[in-house]
């Protein structure tokens, strides 16, 4: 391992979510504590206001970013942002979410979301690290820590060649080491709080350590007041305030398993 | 093609098995409590033309699943809570991976609910309960279930949301489209009033097989998935493209077809991943709805 490779620091942002704000406030923080690199794993629209202002920030910031199913749909003018729902109510939300983004995000954008991969791969600490959205057999696949069991994602890594997998895609966070050495980690998004009745967003910082991966959850706190009235100038419904507000998920309830549902309070 | 014709093995559409994500059980074979006239595969009290699993059987398979990389366990029947080791089954499967229950509901007793309870606490898996009702009220759902069984039903209802559980309801569409939304809104506002703050409720196609062949009418002949159909569309929207059930006859296609030629591909996991033609009448309604079978597609109940 090479003295640079040791002392690699990297961060790992999940779903934006136009949340701007969390994403600025989040690069600011990385940077602080010495993160080299910086990634985005994907769906960098939905939900939150002004879609277009996520993207100076990545390219001026050289975070290197990956396809969401969001940011696939918007590519590829898709007539709904891919994560299945079928409740009415989650799917009169989504479309309303969806509708937005993609009036709002230029073309100019959305040809340069058509262009991410959908996946990233490098080397760290002499571990084959893979970066996806949802898992790295389907975009839009949920990972969720009680549905997920370590068998499956033993498999996963084998079947996909890697040592640890970083992925997001359900909004709340959750890792789990694996026989090996192996790793699985969820690094939350910074689009909207991870239903826990705090105002958090997170990412995760990951450093090489010891030959090892060493994954740390940030909790970032950002000017959320201002979100929420950005969100309320742009028409954006009450409910999406609402959970910037409060902590609580108001929508996309409809995909929980019943552990993670019960953490919630809707 | 006239009804009851296969179409020639060189256009049976084949759909290859691309990862075994889900794992059934039918753990009570075709015994059931009820005997609902549109059972897709005529269970009822009697009806014992598949029979039990025991636990060493499961414990087997389960030990199998780990190398194939299984995702979720669901068990099935006839009804699953008349096999007394249901429970101990739950428990072992919850400790690799989460499991999901499919009951009727009408005859959950109150320490079988508090061993459920103590089961799901114990895992950090998920243990979801699904319980069939097929109606808002007695008027609709007892036709279909048989007399008395909404009220059982929902008494079950009531004990496991009281015990901390979010059962799923699921209910078989036997309305227009056009009354789905009224229906979904009613039931929800019943089981609010009853104290299920967020019920997750669950729509289902029939499945014009089974009991509701004659209860109905069963497929046309036109309603098969023909190689053609299968261009362009994404396989993994077929549950055969990600799951197999266990039977006491060894492995079969999935929980829909059990009784059907062909659908039994072996004894061991192993035996059973080879490709499927899709040539039942009954894919057609997988091939127009999606996996139906599983927890999440297809459901209902979100509304605050």
């Amino acid at each position: 391992m090479s003295r640079r490779d040791a002392q690699r620091r990297i961060a790992l942002f999940g779903g934006v979510y136009s949340n701007y704000l969390a994403l600025a406030e989040a690069i600011g923080d990385a940077r602080r504590r010495g993160a080299q690199e910086l990634y985005c794993l994907g769906d960098l629209g939905a939900f939150g206001p002004h879609p277009d202002r996520i993207f100076p920030l990545l390219r001026e910031n050289e975070v290197r970013t990956l396809a969401g199913n969001y940011d696939d749909s918007l590519a590829r003018g898709l007539e709904d942002c891919q994560c299945g729902y079928t409740d009415p109510r989650d799917n009169h939300f989504a479309r309303i979410s969806y509708r937005y983004t993609f009036e709002n995000t230029s073309k100019e954008n959305k040809e340069w979301l058509g262009k991410l991969p959908r996946e990233i791969r490098f080397e760290m600490a002499g571990k084959r690290v893979l970066l996806c959205h949802g898992s790295p057999r389907r975009m839009n696949e949920f990972l969720w820590e009680s549905t997920t069991p370590n068998h499956f994602l033993e498999k996963l890594l084998h079947d996909h060649d890697s040592d640890a997998i970083f992925a997001t895609h359900t909004g709340i966070r959750w890792s789990r080491k694996l026989p090996g050495d192996k790793l699985f980690a969820n690094v939350g998004v910074l689009g909207r709080p991870e239903n826990d009745g705090t105002q958090r967003v997170w990412y995760s910082f990951v450093e090489a350590r010891d030959s090892a991966l060493e994954v740390t959850s940030v909790a970032v706190n950002y000017d959320h007041p201002s979100l929420m009235r950005e969100m309320r100038a742009e028409g954006l419904p009450d409910e999406f305030v609402e959970t910037i507000e409060t902590g609580w998920w108001t929508t996309c309830l409809e995909i929980l398993p019943v552990k993670e549902r019960l953490r919630g309070r809707w | 093609m006239n009804p009851g014709e296969q179409p020639s093995r060189k256009s049976q559409p084949l759909v290859e098995l691309e990862c075994l994500d889900e794992l059934w059980f039918q753990v009570s074979g075709t015994l059931c409590n009820l005997s609902c006239t549109h059972c897709f595969i005529s269970c009822n009290p009697k009806n014992d033309s598949f029979g039990f699993l025991d636990l060493e059987t499961v414990r087997g398979y389960l030990t199998e699943s780990r190398a194939l990389g299984v995702k979720e366990y669901y068990f099935t029947g006839g009804e699953p809570f008349l096999n007394r080791d249901m429970l101990p089954m739950l428990e072992e499967t919850l400790q690799l991976g989460p499991a999901s229950v499919l009951t009727n509901g009408t005859s959950l007793r109150e320490n079988t609910i508090a061993d459920l309870r103590r089961i799901a606490l114990r895992s950090s898996y998920s243990l979801e309960i699904r319980v069939s009702i097929d109606g808002y009220d007695a008027a609709m759902n007892d036709p279909l279930r048989g007399k008395g069984t909404f009220a059982a039903a929902m008494r079950g209802v009531d004990q496991l949301v009281a015990a901390g559980f979010l059962p799923i309801i699921t209910m078989v569409q036997t309305w227009p489209d056009e009354r789905t939304l009224e229906v979904f809104t009613h039931f929800s506002g019943e089981l609010r009033r009853r104290g299920y703050s967020r019920p997750r409720i669950k729509i289902l196609p029939t499945l014009k097989i089974g009991m509701e062949e004659s209860r109905t009418h069963g497929y046309l002949p036109e309603e098969r998935i023909t190689a053609e159909m299968m261009e362009e569309f994404d396989p993994n929207d077929l549950l055969c493209s990600h799951s197999r059930i266990v039977t006491d006859r060894g492995v079969a296609v999935c929980p829909i077809l059990i009784e059907a030629p062909g659908a039994h591909l072996g004894k061991s996991l192993a035996d059973s991943l080879q490709p499927f033609p899709v040539v039942h009448s009954a894919c057609y309604t997988c091939y127009l709805h999606g996996t139906i079978c599983a927890n999440t597609g297809a459901t209902l109940g979100t509304d605050r």
